[in-house]
């Protein structure tokens, strides 16, 4: 399924891609780039796909992410005017949160005790997914543009053929004693 | 459009419970017909890709609960296509325990004794073997080497792979596209199929009714292949015995929502539900520890690193598999691999100073990935799962179009269940923190609860009618002709894996839904072979039947 974000509203791009930041994050694509904090080395969320997944209809999110985003800016809002600090009105209030009180905001929503924190336990558990395995891109095609996550995680690649596996695989030898009540099948007792 | 058919027997899931029932009563000669919600998929597709919509999303299933979460099978095969095969019987002392109802969970009939030649049975169908140091990939040979270095004794676990056709890709959990894991789609599905039962993939059941004749109508919806949140048509069928066997997840929502026509269902249907006591721990290995303290080392020069390779759980510990501890403090631990994508997010950074499972310091974690070893922790939990209201449509509402749904579970770990974790966590700090091998930190259950791949007990057999919804013949308390033989049966968490135990209690139940069925009308006889022909097993367990 293809994802159906044709007219999307940049403003909205930008809050998920900042909570997709907060959740793994990564470098800024470029100097003026507000959405990516730029907290970390590398490719994160963001560069690894988040945006692209979280929109595929399939997953289930995408309907929901108008409302999210508005929720979540927000929330942001609110947890500005709590905190004291003065926000850019240029950009959404998540966006315009430096990344350590982006960093407690998700701490605050994914909260065992916090009403929605389904929601936005699923936004991240998505941001992540397109990090660590990149679930909206065929693994080989992941791998053929050097998909920043699987390579970060130092996920080794397929062969030629796309399937994996791995010819070498045993240390060979016996490296602890059996549990002496094992059974002939190889069973506990 | 509803049609209406009829046929002997039908049976309601595929996995290793409906299997095992769908190959004897077929071989016996009645006409069986397999409902299954999931796609039928063979080895050559099985893919190695995490995209969603390929074959790992079509054939899993995650349904997040109130308090736990369970992973499981969606696919003709059930859990079996996406299992590991780890295969051990359970302890003797299993069959003891209480748990929380203050006498013996199991039916008197059943203790490991008279139990084990049923699993003999299945460890010839599938078949189960016992496994070599030689063969144990690396994951599972540093989980020994750590626990030999604490004192600890550890196992090569019985398994039902075929290491000589295994490519250790561990990609089990998408489906084996090189048939080395012995799943249900190579043994017992093929020969009900050789006997003349039919498997319907893509039928999902919602619901059971009476006939006036005694039998039950089975009312299905179909779903659709891509998008299961989107059902198509309806259909009914008459039998005159239903087996059912959904899963631990489904088969009591089947009957919840079936109550109202069905009437009471036992006080046991939907509760009792145990997740087998799982917790998991990750690890991440110092490399030059690994080497200097363990004397580990691979043909390329490095340690380790090696997470991604091998077949899932191989090696598991069972120093505390041991009678005469006490309830609650009896587990197993073992070695474990759980693919990016859904294994990941869970593991928290120890030591974390912000955020455990997201962020800065969990992104050098996942740097690290290739020298995490995760540790399953399967211990003695105290049923305390819940099923509430069923919703609309099968067991779960469905978020994405394949994968992921949220379902009507509710967990609450007494301090007896969290008595087994902690210790298990501690037992798992003293193998791996010892002389710095690793730091280790235990999964989050803040995010989707605790987590099962085993769910157990739902709709449990036992012979107190109070606490268990069926007889020891596995029939429902109350609504004849229909039997349970999935993992609901179970009474209580197994402290190893369970799918030879569901399966042996399968086969054990056999001989007497075959009697069951002929007085109901249906010709048919027990007394099949193994499902390639073997009869050693068969031959064994002939004296008691
Ligand atoms: C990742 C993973 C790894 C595992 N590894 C191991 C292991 O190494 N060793 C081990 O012992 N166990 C393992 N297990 C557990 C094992 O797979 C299960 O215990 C076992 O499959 C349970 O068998 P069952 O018959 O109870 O149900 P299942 O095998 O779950 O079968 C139930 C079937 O019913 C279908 N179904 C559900 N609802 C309906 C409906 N309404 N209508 C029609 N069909 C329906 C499901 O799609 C499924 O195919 C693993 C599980 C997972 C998820």
């Amino acid at each position: 399924m293809q994802p159906d974000n044709h007219d999307v509203d940049p403003a909205r791009t930008a809050t998920i891609e900042a909570y997709a930041d907060t959740v793994v994050p990564g470098a800024k694509r470029s100097p003026d780039d507000r959405a990516v904090a730029g907290a970390a080395l590398g490719g994160g969320a963001v560069a690894a796909g988040a945006v692209e997944l979280l929109e595929q209809p399939g997953g289930g999110l995408a309907e929901a992410l108008d409302s999210m985003v508005y929720t979540l800016n927000d929330h942001a809002a609110g947890y500005a005017t709590a905190h004291g600090l003065a926000l850019d009105d240029g950009v959404p209030a998540f966006v315009a949160l430096p990344f350590e009180h982006r960093t407690a905001l998700v701490l605050e929503l994914t909260a065992p005790e916090h009403p929605e924190k389904q929601m936005w336990v699923a936004l991240a558990l998505f941001s992540n997914m397109a990090f660590d395995s990149a679930a909206h891109l065929t693994t080989a095609d992941a791998f053929a543009n050097r998909h920043p996550g699987l390579l970060t995680i130092g996920y080794f690649p397929p062969d030629a053929d796309g399937l994996f596996r791995f010819p070498q695989y045993s240390y060979g030898r016996a490296l602890a004693p059996l549990h002496p009540q094992t059974t002939v099948t190889g069973d506990p007792a | 459009m509803t049609s209406t058919e009829s046929t002997d027997v039908v049976v309601i899931g595929s996995g290793f419970g409906g299997a095992i029932a769908a190959y004897h009563l077929a071989a016996g000669g009645a006409r069986v017909l397999v409902l299954e919600r999931g796609p039928w998929l063979q080895a050559e597709e099985f893919e190695h890709d995490f995209k969603l919509g390929s074959s790992y999303t079509r054939v899993f299933d995650f349904v997040v609960g109130d308090g736990m979460s369970i992973l499981g099978g969606n696919c003709v095969g059930g859990g079996s296509v996406v299992y590991f095969a780890t295969m051990p019987r359970a302890p003797r002392f299993v069959f003891e325990r209480r748990g929380s109802i203050g006498r013996r969970m199991w039916p008197a009939s059943i203790t490991r004794d008279t139990l084990d030649p049923w699993y003999d049975r299945v460890t010839e169908a599938l078949p189960v073997t016992r496994q070599s140091w030689e063969k144990v990939p690396y994951a599972g040979g540093l989980f020994a080497a750590a626990c030999a270095h604490a004192g600890r004794t550890a196992n090569p676990s019985p398994s039902a792979v075929d290491v000589d056709e295994c490519v250790n890709c561990n990609w089990m959990m998408a489906g084996c596209r090189f048939d080395a894991k012995r799943s249900l789609l190579l043994n017992y599905l093929p020969a009900a199929v050789a006997h003349g039962a039919e498997i319907r993939p893509l039928h999902e059941v919602q619901r059971l009714t009476r006939l006036a004749d005694g039998g039950y109508r089975v009312h299905y919806r179909v779903v659709d292949e891509e998008d299961y949140r989107i059902l198509h048509d309806s259909g009914e069928i008459d039998a005159k015995l239903v087996i059912l066997a959904a899963g631990s997840g489904a088969t009591p929502v089947i009957l919840q929502r079936s109550e109202p026509d069905l009437g009471r269902m036992p006080h046991a249907v939907g509760r009792y539900f145990s997740g087998n006591g799982e917790r998991l721990n990750t690890a991440i290995l110092d490399e030059d520890k690994v080497r200097d303290v363990l004397g580990l080392s691979r043909p390329d020069g490095s340690a380790y690193a090696a997470y991604q390779i091998g077949r899932g759980p191989t090696v598991a510990s069972w120093d505390r598999l041991d009678g005469s501890l006490p309830e609650y403090e009896r587990f197993s631990l073992e070695q474990l691999y759980f693919p990016p994508g859904l294994g990941t997010i869970l593991a928290q950074v120890p030591g974390a100073t912000g955020p455990s499972w997201f962020g800065l310091e969990k992104k050098e974690m996942l740097r690290q990935w290739q020298s995490w070893l995760t540790i399953f922790t399967m211990s003695e939990d105290d049923n305390e799962g819940v099923f509430g209201p069923p919703p609309e449509t099968g067991n779960a509402h469905r978020l994405s179009m394949q994968m992921l749904g949220d379902g009507p579970l509710r967990y609450r770990p007494t301090a007896n269940t969290w008595r087994g974790w902690s210790l298990s966590d501690a037992a798992v700090k003293d193998i791996l923190e010892r002389d710095g091998l690793a730091r280790v930190a235990p999964w989050t259950n803040d995010l989707v609860g605790a987590y099962t791949v085993h769910p157990l007990a739902s709709c449990r057999i036992g012979d107190d009618p109070a606490t268990s919804a069926l007889d020891d013949r596995h029939e429902l308390r109350g609504h004849p002709g229909i039997f349970v033989t999935d993992g609901s049966a179970v009474p209580g968490a197994l402290t190893v894996n369970p799918a030879l135990t569901i399966a042996a209690l399968a086969e054990r139940a056999m001989p007497g839904i075959v009697r069951a069925a002929r007085e109901r009308g249906v010709a048919v006889q027990y007394g099949a072979p193994a499902p390639d022909g073997s009869t050693a097993a068969r031959v064994a367990v002939a004296p008691t039947v």
